[in-house]
């Protein structure tokens, strides 16, 4: 099916729109690099040549007749109404073509719920909006976010050539390995999906889903959410890198050995400085989707900071609303989603850019102490 | 006219009889999914407590893989997590494993424990005998806790089955609660009755 | 309940009541017909607006015009206002005009229940566009308006919206029992049920589908209503709910409300394909089963809009099997349609190429329908433009053409003038251009990896995306055109003769045009 399939698309593209095949111009699914998306592109183009067989004939006998059968023509209209054969013949025929699709599709869709055992297991949490990937044997995680910049989205500068499908940290994978996907959410129901593996799947808040992968081409691969989660849908895609399996190794020694890093981050004797410039790298990540690169927000639903009463004020309801969030509100508790280091650096941040000059610092040491109190 | 006017109530009767009947089946789907869960499985929510005899006869010579995670809802503030994240067992074995949970926060909250297996088809194979998340769970500040929870996998689970993955999503109560105080509504079908 | 009846104007052969009393207080069904249409038709240019400012955002990559939360609102009210102001008003007007003068009623059987169907439209509307005025915006999780997005995440407007879908599902509910008593009871002596037009049939279908899933909506909204202000957790997994069981519900009802929006425009084109092909309709008895098919069927397959959300794999059989079912009898429609056509005399005013357009594009819409039924190819189609090609193919030529097809083909009954054959023209072929422009490349889109409902999106999609746009432009200015001739017929012209085309046949054809006040107050008799 596959190279056949693969060029009977490029004929059907040719024919739509014969002067504008261009290569950058995706107009079919792609094939994909699992034996699971190769499966549904063949599926999609046995049925795509179906339907438009299909659709040659009826379209056909409805062209002659306009041709053909016109009044103008002096065409003189025919008696007949009703032909019990021809009925039973055009209603077993679809039936018989229906069996047909339906064959293959059974199949492919049994092999996608092949629950043998799988060499890795990553949890996937959807989150408004980003998404965490914990690993679960290796005991680390963290979240995936969007680093294409306000400037791009709001065309004040150019875009780069993975705008909006790039993210801070990728989801890396061996290749040949069998990948089980469990996902969840934390608040509303997101889909993770990447065109190429041909995987998507719902995660939702309170229950756990699973999927499986195994990616046979190194590469990087992109995808985005799919179920409309509130205002930055279209802001959380996924990036997997799928590499060789002792590269996969060497970073995941490479996460622990970070994990641990972020630990000592902690404790270690922070300037002002360094927050600051830590924070404001934080900030743009996490807060200025809402509260804007500038600090202003958008109110109602997101307050500014710039010169606000809370951020100005005491520093421990500063930190009660960053880390535990105000519910009934969008503002998220980020305690659980930004390390003590961050979560200092973002506070500090926020408390002397944008003219706020309280001159205050918050350590993460303080912010650990306020967690933990 | 007037057989028209008595035919036209009759028609009008049977089409708000229609009418009714299909808001009440409206919110019977909801009792008629839990319902239609339990036989089938389908969604992943595991059942009650499993009242059967905790083991009847020799455990099977499969081993199964059970994996055990576990996440906090929005605004959960706990430290949440399984003491042990694989185990191996025997269909037909009962297992003891515990969940740890902290309180790090300076009030005493409640939280609930909500479950759900994967895949979903193993959920029937999967017994509950005792768990936490039959209960809420009321920590005061800075509490810890080991929560315990006794299972059998079924000795009917299906050969193809060979990990199941049970995850818990710790919510807090608090803000629920105070919105069932307020009204009595939240008695009907759902409320806060949990089943675990 | 009799007591409703009202038997008034069968007594008093008076015309219309003069100013503003008329259209309130009217129970005559020609003049709620009326209301009822240009009704949908303001609702249908407000849809298009929202349609207009999506199409203008979508149009470059980047955020130019709108920031995503009020994208977000714009996609949700172009569906709503869109499936319940637009599509399902312009049926019910067009059964309260036609239904009693195909059958030879002298009215609906609950003429003042009519009146009070249609005004409760305005007021649901007038609540769910002021949503968008208050604090924190109108609804923004989408028509599917999915738990826990809508409830424990939806703005402080909600508890509006849902007062909204309560009002429009009472009306709907009420012009549904009204269809089912007219065409039941207020037939003329020697009118058959198996005699009855085309699009009396269909619509007794979708009256019965509107009475069996209305009410369940209804039920999903309560639901929602309670999550929100009284503390139950029917959709939230905190309490105990499922949010999965949201979906449940509402694909229950909302499969057959796609029906709902479909079935009366096949009853349309049933009537207009024959007239104009002047050969009467092929297999009569097989189209009336298959459509009565379809509506059961619709009750069987609503989980196929959640193949990604987890179903074990016996489930996602079964709704593949059953959706893949329904290609059958809507087949049969289809050959039944060009049957008709084949070794007809055909000629190609107006309503027959809406009609023709109608069936060419809705087979194509019906084929990309097919392939969305394949479950395992449903995972990568699932949410992305290749639904939202495939659903505006069955919508706008299905629905809203066999709406355009239907006016045009009555508008002589109605107005007693024939409409601008060339302006006519001019509409279907814009319209026709403009919409295969906007939607045929949205299925590139999707193939190629576009998830719906974002207002921006990766480069490679920017190509497509500005085609679509350019053609929806099109569309929507197209639509400018139509209310001008309605008016221009409305206004005066060439006179109408009582049947107006040569091939048409039914009752309706036999009173003068424009249809009278009052027809058909002694029973005409069929044969």
């Amino acid at each position: 099916m596959g190279v056949h399939a693969k060029q009977a698309g490029a004929v059907a593209a040719g024919l739509t729109i014969p002067t504008l095949v261009l290569a950058d111009w995706g107009i079919n699914m792609p094939a994909g690099v699992t034996a699971t998306s190769n499966d549904i592109y063949g599926l999609h183009m046995t049925i795509l040549w179906i339907c438009i067989a299909i659709g040659a004939v009826v379209f056909g006998v409805m062209f002659w007749s306009i041709f053909a059968h016109r009044k103008s023509k002096g065409h003189k209209p025919a008696h007949f109404h009703e032909h019990p054969l021809v009925e039973v013949v055009w209603t077993v025929i679809p039936l018989l073509i229906l069996v047909i699709m339906a064959i293959p599709a059974t199949a492919t869709l049994v092999d996608m719920y092949d629950t043998t055992e799988s060499d890795i297991d990553i949890k996937v949490t959807g989150y408004q909006w980003k998404w965490h990937y914990d690993y679960i044997d290796e005991e680390f995680g963290f979240f995936s976010a969007l680093t294409t910049p306000r400037d791009q989205i709001y065309n004040r500068t150019a875009k780069g050539e993975h705008y909006l499908l790039e993210v801070d940290n990728e989801m890396v994978i061996p290749v040949g390995k069998k990948v089980r996907l469990l996902l969840t959410a934390n608040d509303v129901i997101h889909s993770w999906w990447v065109p190429e593996f041909g995987v998507k799947k719902d995660a939702i808040p309170g229950f756990i889903n699973e999927a499986w992968t195994r990616v046979d081409v190194p590469g990087v691969y992109r995808g985005q959410c799919t179920e409309l989660c509130g205002k930055d849908h279209a802001f959380m895609p996924i990036v997997v890198r799928a590499v060789p399996e002792a590269e996969y190794l060497a970073w995941v020694d490479e996460q622990k050995a970070a994990a641990e890093t972020e630990r000592e981050l902690t404790q270690k004797d922070w300037t002002m400085a360094e927050l600051m410039e830590r924070g404001e790298g934080v900030y743009a990540r996490a807060c200025a989707a809402c509260h804007q690169a500038d600090g202003s927000g958008l109110p109602p639903a997101f307050p500014a900071l710039k010169a606000s009463a809370l951020v100005t004020g005491p520093a421990d309801g500063h930190l009660e609303v960053v880390v535990n969030g105000v519910s009934g509100t969008a503002m998220q508790a980020f305690g659980g989603q930004l390390s003590e280091a961050d979560l200092a650096a973002v506070i500090t941040y926020e408390r002397n850019a944008w003219g706020n000059n309280t001159g205050d610092m918050v350590t993460p040491k303080q912010v650990f102490d306020f967690k933990n109190q | 006219m007037t057989s028209n006017k008595r035919s036209t109530g009759r028609v009008v009767t049977w089409c708000m009889t229609g009418v009714v009947g299909m808001f009440a089946f409206g919110f019977a789907l909801v009792p008629l999914y839990d319902v239609f869960c339990d036989i089938t499985g389908i969604n992943g929510k595991t059942g009650g407590r499993y009242q059967a005899g905790v083991t009847d006869g020799e455990a099977d010579s499969r081993l199964i893989t059970v994996q055990f995670i576990a996440q906090n809802g929005p605004e959960m503030p706990w430290v949440f997590r399984p003491m042990t994240r694989n185990i191996k067992v025997h269909p037909g074995e009962a297992i003891t494993v515990n969940y740890y949970a902290e309180n790090p926060t300076d009030q005493a909250m409640v939280a609930q424990a909500v479950p759900s297996l994967s895949p979903s088809e193993g959920t029937l194979y999967f017994h509950k005998t005792e768990c936490f998340c039959f209960t809420q769970q009321a920590l005061a500040a800075g509490e810890t806790v080991e929560m315990p929870l006794v299972f059998i996998v079924d000795k009917a689970l299906p050969e193809h089955l060979r990990k199941l993955t049970l995850s818990y999503t710790l919510y807090d109560q608090g803000k629920l609660q105070q919105a069932a105080a307020d009204t009595t509504v939240a008695a009907s079908t759902n409320g806060l009755a949990v089943g675990g | 309940m009799s007591a409703v009846i009202d038997d008034h104007t069968q007594e008093h052969d008076h015309g219309p009541a003069g100013g503003i009393t008329r259209w309130l207080l009217t129970t005559n069904h020609k003049d709620i017909g009326t209301m009822y249409l240009i009704f949908s038709f303001s609702m249908f240019l407000l849809g298009g607006t929202f349609a207009m400012v999506i199409r203008a955002e979508l149009f470059y990559p980047g955020l130019q015009i709108v920031e995503p939360e009020f994208f977000n609102q714009m996609t949700t009210m172009h569906g709503l206002v869109m499936v319940f102001g637009a599509v399902m008003p312009a049926f019910v007007g067009l059964a309260n005009w036609m239904i009693p003068l195909m059958i030879g009623a002298p009215d609906m059987a609950l003429p003042r229940m009519n009146n009070w169907s249609f005004w409760l439209l305005p007021c649901a509307f007038l609540i769910l566009v002021s949503t968008l005025f208050m604090s924190g915006g109108g609804p923004n999780f989408g028509w599917t308006f999915y738990a826990p997005l809508s409830t424990t995440y939806g703005p402080p407007s909600t508890t509006f919206f849902i007062f909204a879908i309560h009002i429009m599902g009472v009306s709907s509910i009420m012009g549904a029992i009204n269809v089912i008593a007219t065409v039941l009871n207020l037939r003329a002596p020697g009118m058959t049920l198996m005699k009855m037009p085309l699009f009396v049939w269909t619509w007794l279908i979708t009256a019965f589908l509107l009475i069996a899933v209305m009410p369940v909506l209804a039920g999903v909204v309560t639901m929602m209503l309670m999550d929100i202000n009284f503390g139950t957790s029917f959709f939230d997994a905190s309490g105990g709910g499922d949010p999965v069981l949201f979906q449940h519900v509402f694909w229950f009802f909302g499969h057959p409300e796609v029906y709902i929006m479909i079935l009366p425009a096949f009853g349309a084109v049933s009537q207009i394909i024959p007239a104009f092909s002047r050969k009467r309709l092929f297999g009569y008895a097989s189209m009336v089963y298959a459509t009565g098919a379809i509506a059961l069927l619709s009750f069987l397959v609503w989980a196929h809009h959640m193949f990604t959300v987890g179903i074990p794999v016996a489930g996602q059989l079964f709704f593949m099997y059953a959706t893949m079912l329904i290609a059958v009898p809507t087949g049969v429609k289809v050959f039944n349609w060009v049957a008709t056509m084949f070794r007809g005399a055909l000629t190609f005013e107006a309503p027959m190429l809406f009609a023709i357009a109608f069936v060419i594009l809705f087979t194509i819409g019906g084929f990309s329908g097919l392939m969305l039924a394949i479950s395992p190819a449903d995972f990568q189609y699932h949410d992305t433009y290749f639904v939202v090609a495939h659903f505006h193919y069955v919508l706008v030529p299905g629905a809203i053409f066999g709406i355009f097809a239907s006016a045009y083909y009555w508008l002589p009954k109605w107005t007693g003038y024939m409409y601008d054959e060339s302006l006519a023209k001019a509409h279907f072929w814009m319209s026709f251009i403009g919409m295969n422009l906007a939607f045929f490349p949205m299925h590139f889109l999707g193939l190629a990896g576009m998830p719906r409902r974002i207002p921006d999106y990766a480069l490679q999609f920017a190509d497509f995306n500005m085609i679509s746009s350019i053609g929806a432009f099109m569309f929507g200015a197209t639509q400018i055109l139509f209310l001008l001739i309605v008016v221009k017929c409305a206004r005066g012209g060439v006179a109408a003769a009582a049947k107006p085309w040569e091939g048409a046949e039914g009752l309706e054809w036999t009173v003068p045009s424009p249809a009278p006040y009052h027809t058909f107050t002694t029973p005409p008799v069929v044969e």
